[in-house]
C-alpha cells in the first residue's frame, strides 16, 4: 500500500510516527472496485424474498387481520403478524444509544393492537420471489378503526389530546409517575443558581420560540436484513447495522433465544448516522426463516426508509436568555419539547444537557419533555438532540449579541466554559478545547475577511457534544513476517478500520500498512458497543492500544526466553526495538519487531494480544462554525457562499477522516437548516417520502467546506482522542440563521429555513 | 413491479398496431425514465412496453432550410443540448433539456416523454409552448397534429387516444430579433422538480419594440399554461419596468396552483410573477 503523506503532520502529533499521517484506508480497494459486500448483496441457497405490509393510517386500531388469501397464493411460504411472535415483556433492553421496553421494540417492528404512524409494519410475508411477495401483501385484509392522529408536539401535550398509549404516564426524574395517562412520556429538569436573580441582573433579556421539523439521517443504503434459522436452533443474521451486538441482543429476546444461539454478521454499511442502530427487518426475517426453515432476505425501498425508520425529533422550543451590557450572560431558561415519534425515547435528555454546554452561565433552568406523536419512532441521529437544542440557544445568544452591539464571537469567548466549569446537569469539565476553537475561528482567514455585496450575510455558532466511551474489544496476532491482523467488532462507517489500526501500529512501532484490520461477526470478537456516540476511534483505539501493550509484554517475555534472561530485563521500546541485557561477551542483544516475529513459531508459537475495554470517561468536543450566505430576496433561496468549520479533535489520528467527518456533519447540518423536513398532511400522511422531495443538499448546494482542526489532547485517552463524528452537525443551523439575519434582517424561528418559509417571513408578509 | 412484456417496434405503423393490440395496459417506451418507475412503483398498470426508440424518425433531429426544426419524440435530451444548431437557434431547448432529471437521466429522457408524462411541472413543456411547437401524433387513423398548449388536459393526462403516440415535434423558424428563455425555481441547485417554472419567447423590432411574445408558466395549474395576458402586457412597446411588472402580474393572476410538499399557493403565485419577469429580461438579452 501507498502512504499518502502529502500533508504535514500537525504540531500536536509530531511526536508520533503513524498518528497524524494519512495512510490509504485498508478497505479502500474493496470499496472502489465494488468488491465490498453490503447487506443486499447476500444470496444464499434456497433464499426467500420477504416483503412488509405497512399501515396506510397514522393512527388506527387494528380490528382484524386476515392473511388467508395471501397464504393461499402460490409461492408464499409464510405470513406473520405480531401475534406470531412470543409475547414480549416490558423488560428494558439496551438498544445501543439508549434503552427501550422490549414490548415497544416489538410493537415498533410489527404493530400489535394499534398502528401509530403511516408506514408502521403490520404483517410480513416470505415468498419464492419478490414479485409474489409484493402480490401477497396486497392480499392481506386489514380492518382498521381509524383514530384521530396526533401530529404536533404541543397538541400532544394538551390534556384531552387523543392518547397513543393508554398505559403511558409521565415519568419524573424522582421516579414518580403522573396519575393520568399522557402522551408526555417523561419530564426532566436541570437547574443551577437562582434564575430570578439572574434575570434581575440582566440589562437585556430576549425570549424566542422555535419549531424544528423531523429530519432523516439520509443514509444512501436502505435497511436490509437476511436471516437463516437452522435446524439446530441457531440463527444467522446478516445486516447493515452500526452495532452487531445490539442486533443480537434485540433479536434474541424477541424470539426468546439465547444470545449464544444468535450470530450477527455486520455487512459493509452505506451510512448510518445513528439510524442503523435499531432493529426493523432483522426480527421479521428471523421469524419468517424460523417458520419456513429457509433463509429469508428483507430489504426496504426508499419510501419505507423515510416512512418507518429514523428520524430525529421535531421540536417546539422556547429560550429566554439575559445578559449584562458588557456581554456577561446572567441567566438562561430553556424549554424543550421533543417528538419521540410513536414510542417514548426522544433524545431530549441529551438535548437538554447540551443546550447551554459551551457557556458558563451562573443561573440556569432547562426543562425537557419526551412526547409521543403519530410519526415514526425517532432514532439516534448524529449528536442526538443537540442540533435542535443548541439551535435554539445559539440563536438567542446571537440575537443578544446583536442587541448589545457586541461581536458574537467575542461574546462567546467572554462566557465560554473552561476547565472546572460545571454544567447544570452536574458534569464538571476537565481539559476542553472550547476557547481554543473560538480563538482559531477568530484567527481564521474567513473571520478576518470582509464580506461584501447585497443580500449577503455572515453568521457564527458554537457547538458542544459529549462523545462517549463504553465497551470495545479487539485481538491481534503477530505473524512470522511481522504483519498483524487486527480483529474488531466495530462496523466501519467513517474510516475506523484505519483509525484503530493506526493506534495499534503506533503502539507497536510498526507501519499502518502492516496492520490488517477486519470487522467480524458477534461470535468472532468480544462484545463491542455500537459505532456511534463518536466513540469508535476513542474506545476502539483504546482497545487497540491495550492489545498492542499485551503484544509488547508477550514479546518481551519471548525475547527473555530466547536470551535466557529475566523478562524484567527486556524492554520493548517505542521505536519497536526489543532490547535485552548484554550477552556473556558483553554485546548488546536486541531484536527489531520483524526479527522477533520471524522467530516466534520456532520459539514457542505465535503471539496473540487481546483487550476488552469499558470506559465511562470521554473527551468532550467543541466546534465553532462560520458561514457566509446570499439570499435571493425574490425567491427566498439561500446560497451558502463560504463555510469554515473549526473543531477540537483532541488528537487527529487520521486527519483526512477527521476533515471528512467535519465536512459531512456540516453538509447534514446545512440540510436541516435549509430544506430537510417531514411534510405531513392533516391525516398524518408523509407527503415527501422520497429523496426527490426530501431535499438533502447535493454537491452543487455546498461550497468547499474549509476544516480547521484544533488539537487539545484528551488527557483521558492514551493518544488524546476525543471523537469527532457528531459535533460538526450542531452549529450549521444557528450559524446559517445568523447569516440570513445578517443578510436580510429577518430572524427565522423555524427549521428548515426553506425558500417558502423565507418568502412567508418577508415579501409574503407573515400568515 | 410485475413481469411485463416488451416489444420493439421497427416502424411507426408497427408501433401503432402493437399499442392498439395491447389495449389499456400498453405504453410506448422512449427513455423510460418516468414509465419504468411508475410501473415498478405500481402507480400505473402496465403490461406491455412498446419500445419506439428504434424507429429512425422518432429519434432524429432535422433542421429545415427555412430555419425550422423537427425533433423525434424519443430523442434523448443530451442529443438535443449537444446539437450545435439547436444551441445557436433554439437555446431555450438547451435550457429545458439540460434541467430535466440529471446528467444520467438526460442520456435517456426525451422531450416527447416529458410531454406525454404530462406533469404540470414538466420542465420541457413551457419551452415547447412559447416556441409554438406542433405535436405530430400517429395512430390507427393515420397522423394528426396538435398545438402543444392543447396537448395536456390534466395532471398525467393528454389528448392521446387508443393506439396513438407522439412521433415528433415541429418548431417554426424563430423570426429575426427573437429571443427565448426558460427558468425554473427549485429549492436546491439540481435534481429537483420545479416549484414553478416559466418560459418567454419575444421578438424585438430594430427600435426595441416588442412586436410579438409568448409566455408560458408551469406547476401553477393542472397543465402548463400559455398566458396570453402576460404577452399582451409587453407587446407593442419597448420593454419597461412597467410593462414587465404588468406581465408578471398577469402570470400571477393566471396561476391557480395548489399547496403541496413542493410549494404553497402564494409562493407559486408569487414565483410565477418573478420567473415571468426574469424570463422576459433574459429572453430580451438573447434577442438583442
Amino acid at each position: 500500500m501507498v502512504t499518502a503523506q502529502s500533508q504535514p503532520q500537525s504540531k500536536e502529533t509530531e511526536q508520533y510516527d503513524v498518528i497524524g499521517t494519512r495512510p490509504i484506508r485498508h478497505d479502500g480497494v474493496d470499496k472502489v472496485t465494488g468488491a465490498a459486500q453490503y447487506g443486499a448483496d447476500i444470496t444464499l441457497p434456497g433464499m426467500l424474498a420477504g416483503r412488509v405490509l405497512r399501515s396506510p393510517h397514522a393512527h388506527a386500531r387494528i380490528v382484524s387481520i386476515d392473511t388467508s388469501k395471501a397464504e393461499a397464493l402460490e409461492g408464499v411460504l409464510a405470513v406473520i403478524t405480531n401475534a406470531d411472535f412470543p409475547r414480549a415483556s416490558d423488560e428494558v433492553i439496551d438498544t445501543g444509544e439508549g434503552t427501550a421496553q422490549l414490548n415497544w421494540v416489538l410493537d415498533n417492528v410489527i404493530a400489535s393492537d394499534k398502528v401509530l404512524y403511516k408506514g408502521h409494519a403490520i404483517a410480513a410475508v416470505a415468498a419464492t420471489d419478490h414479485h409474489i411477495a409484493e402480490d401477497a401483501i396486497e392480499l392481506i385484509e386489514v380492518e382498521y378503526e381509524v383514530l384521530t392522529p396526533v401530529l404536533d408536539v404541543r397538541d400532544a401535550m394538551v390534556d384531552g389530546s387523543p392518547l397513543l398509549h393508554d398505559s403511558l404516564h409521565t415519568g419524573e426524574m424522582d421516579g414518580s409517575k403522573s396519575d393520568n395517562a399522557s402522551n408526555t412520556a417523561s419530564h426532566l429538569q436541570f437547574t443551577k443558581g437562582d434564575l430570578d436573580a439572574g434575570f434581575a441582573d440582566a440589562d437585556v433579556v430576549i425570549e424566542r420560540e422555535f419549531e424544528t421539523s423531523m429530519a432523516h439521517q439520509g443514509y444512501i443504503e436502505p435497511h436490509n436484513g437476511t436471516a437463516y434459522y437452522r435446524a439446530d436452533g441457531t440463527l444467522d443474521i446478516w445486516t447493515s447495522t452500526q452495532g452487531a451486538f445490539v442486533v443480537r441482543d434485540s433479536v434474541a429476546p424477541l424470539l426468546q433465544l439465547s444470545p449464544s444461539q444468535v450470530k450477527v454478521t455486520p455487512m459493509e454499511i452505506g451510512g448510518g448516522f445513528g439510524g442503523k442502530i435499531p432493529v426493523y427487518l432483522e426480527p421479521l426475517a428471523a421469524l419468517l426463516s424460523q417458520k419456513t426453515g429457509r433463509p429469508v432476505k428483507l430489504t426496504m425501498n426508499r419510501e419505507e426508509v423515510l416512512l418507518a425508520t429514523g428520524p430525529t425529533s421535531g421540536t417546539y422550543m422556547r429560550v429566554r436568555m439575559g445578559a449584562k451590557r458588557d456581554g456577561t450572560i446572567t441567566a438562561a431558561d430553556v424549554h424543550l419539547a421533543f417528538e419521540a415519534g410513536a414510542y417514548p425515547g426522544s433524545p431530549v435528555g441529551a438535548g437538554a444537557m447540551c443546550a447551554l454546554a459551551p457557556y458558563d452561565i451562573p443561573n440556569q433552568r432547562i426543562d425537557g419533555y419526551d412526547v409521543v406523536v403519530n410519526k415514526p419512532k425517532t432514532a439516534a441521529y448524529r449528536a442526538p438532540g443537540a442540533p435542535q437544542s443548541e439551535f435554539a440557544t445559539e440563536s438567542v445568544l446571537n440575537e443578544l449579541a446583536e442587541e448589545l452591539g457586541l461581536d458574537p464571537l467575542e461574546m462567546r469567548l467572554q462566557n465560554a466554559c473552561e476547565e472546572g466549569a460545571q454544567r447544570a446537569d452536574g458534569f464538571t469539565y476537565g481539559v476542553i478545547g472550547n476557547v481554543e476553537c473560538l480563538q482559531a475561528a477568530q484567527d481564521s482567514p474567513h473571520w478576518q475577511s470582509e464580506l461584501q455585496g447585497p443580500n449577503r450575510g455572515r453568521g457564527i455558532a458554537q457547538g458542544f457534544w459529549f462523545n462517549i466511551g463504553f465497551e470495545s474489544s479487539a485481538y491481534a496476532q503477530v505473524n512470522g513476517d511481522g504483519t498483524v491482523p487486527l480483529v474488531l467488532g466495530s462496523t466501519d462507517i467513517g474510516g475506523t478500520r484505519a483509525s484503530i489500526a493506526m493506534q495499534l501500529a503506533e503502539t507497536l512501532g510498526i507501519s499502518a500498512e502492516d496492520v490488517h484490520p477486519h470487522v467480524v461477526d458477534t461470535n468472532s470478537v468480544g462484545y463491542t458497543q455500537v459505532t456511534g456516540g463518536s466513540r469508535t476511534t476513542f474506545a476502539g483505539g483504546w482497545a487497540a492500544y491495550e492489545t498492542a501493550m499485551d503484544i509488547r509484554r508477550q514479546m518481551e517475555e519471548r525475547a527473555a526466553q530466547i536470551w535466557e534472561c529475566d523478562a524484567s530485563d527486556v524492554t520493548y521500546g517505542d521505536d519497536a526495538i526489543i532490547r535485552g541485557p548484554a550477552d556473556e561477551d558483553g554485546n548488546d542483544q536486541q531484536f527489531t519487531f520483524k526479527e522477533l516475529a520471524a522467530q516466534l513459531v520456532t520459539s514457542g508459537g505465535h503471539i496473540v494480544g487481546r483487550a476488552d475495554v469499558n470506559k465511562t470517561s470521554s473527551g468532550p468536543a467543541f466546534a465553532t462554525h462560520i458561514v457566509d450566505v446570499e439570499v435571493d430576496p425574490d425567491t427566498g433561496k439561500v446560497d451558502v457562499l463560504r463555510y469554515t468549520a473549526v473543531q477540537d479533535a483532541g488528537t487527529a489520528i487520521h486527519p483526512a477522516y477527521v476533515e471528512g467527518q467535519m465536512q459531512g456533519g456540516v453538509a447534514q447540518g446545512v440540510g436541516m437548516a435549509l430544506n430537510e423536513e417531514y411534510y405531513y398532511d392533516d391525516s398524518g400522511d408523509l407527503k415527501n417520502a422520497s429523496l426527490l422531495d426530501y431535499r438533502m443538499p447535493t454537491a452543487l448546494d455546498l461550497p468547499m467546506i474549509e476544516p480547521i482542526i484544533v488539537e487539545v489532547p484528551n488527557p483521558g485517552h492514551p493518544y488524546g482522542v476525543r471523537g469527532v463524528g457528531e459535533v460538526p452537525i450542531i452549529p450549521p443551523a444557528p450559524a446559517v440563521r445568523a447569516a440570513i439575519a445578517n443578510a436580510i434582517g429577518v430572524h427565522m424561528n423555524e427549521l428548515p429555513m426553506s425558500p417558502r418559509a423565507i418568502l412567508d417571513a418577508t415579501v409574503l408578509g407573515g400568515d | 413491479m410485475q413481469a411485463v412484456k416488451y416489444a420493439r417496434a421497427e416502424s411507426v405503423e408497427e408501433a401503432v398496431s402493437l399499442l392498439q393490440d395491447g389495449g389499456e395496459g400498453a405504453r410506448p417506451l422512449a427513455g423510460g425514465t418516468d414509465v419504468i418507475v411508475q410501473a415498478r412503483e405500481r402507480t400505473r398498470d402496465i403490461d406491455l412496453f412498446v419500445d419506439i426508440k428504434h424507429i429512425p424518425e422518432v429519434v432524429s433531429i432535422s433542421h429545415g432550410g427555412d430555419g425550422s426544426l423537427t425533433i423525434g419524440a424519443a430523442t434523448p435530451c443530451y442529443e438535443i443540448y449537444g446539437d450545435d444548431a439547436i444551441a445557436r437557434n433554439f437555446p431555450i431547448l438547451v435550457d429545458s433539456t439540460s434541467l430535466i432529471g440529471g446528467t444520467a437521466i438526460q442520456g435517456r429522457a426525451s422531450l416527447g416523454g416529458n410531454l406525454c408524462n404530462s406533469s404540470p411541472a414538466a420542465d420541457g413543456i413551457p419551452s415547447l409552448i412559447v416556441l409554438e411547437a406542433q405535436v405530430e401524433i400517429a395512430g390507427p387513423n393515420g397522423r394528426r397534429s396538435v398545438a402543444v398548449e392543447d396537448f395536456c388536459t390534466a395532471p398525467g393526462r393528454n389528448v392521446l387516444g387508443d393506439g396513438e403516440f407522439v412521433v415528433k415535434l415541429h418548431f417554426p423558424a424563430p423570426a429575426t430579433g427573437s429571443g427565448a428563455r426558460f427558468l425554473r425555481f427549485i429549492p436546491r441547485n439540481e435534481m429537483d422538480i420545479a416549484v414553478t417554472n416559466a418560459a418567454t419567447q419575444l421578438r424585438l423590432d430594430s427600435d426595441g419594440t416588442v412586436n410579438w411574445a409568448r409566455v408560458a408558466i408551469g406547476a401553477v395549474a393542472p397543465t402548463p399554461l400559455l398566458v396570453a395576458d402576460a404577452a399582451a402586457a409587453i407587446v407593442g412597446q419597448p420593454l419597461s419596468e412597467d410593462t414587465i411588472a404588468a406581465a408578471a402580474a398577469a402570470s400571477s393572476a393566471a396561476a391557480s396552483p395548489i399547496t403541496d410538499m413542493r410549494g404553497s399557493i402564494r409562493q407559486r403565485v408569487h414565483l410565477a410573477g418573478v420567473l415571468t419577469e426574469r424570463t422576459i429580461r433574459q429572453a430580451a438579452e438573447r434577442a438583442a
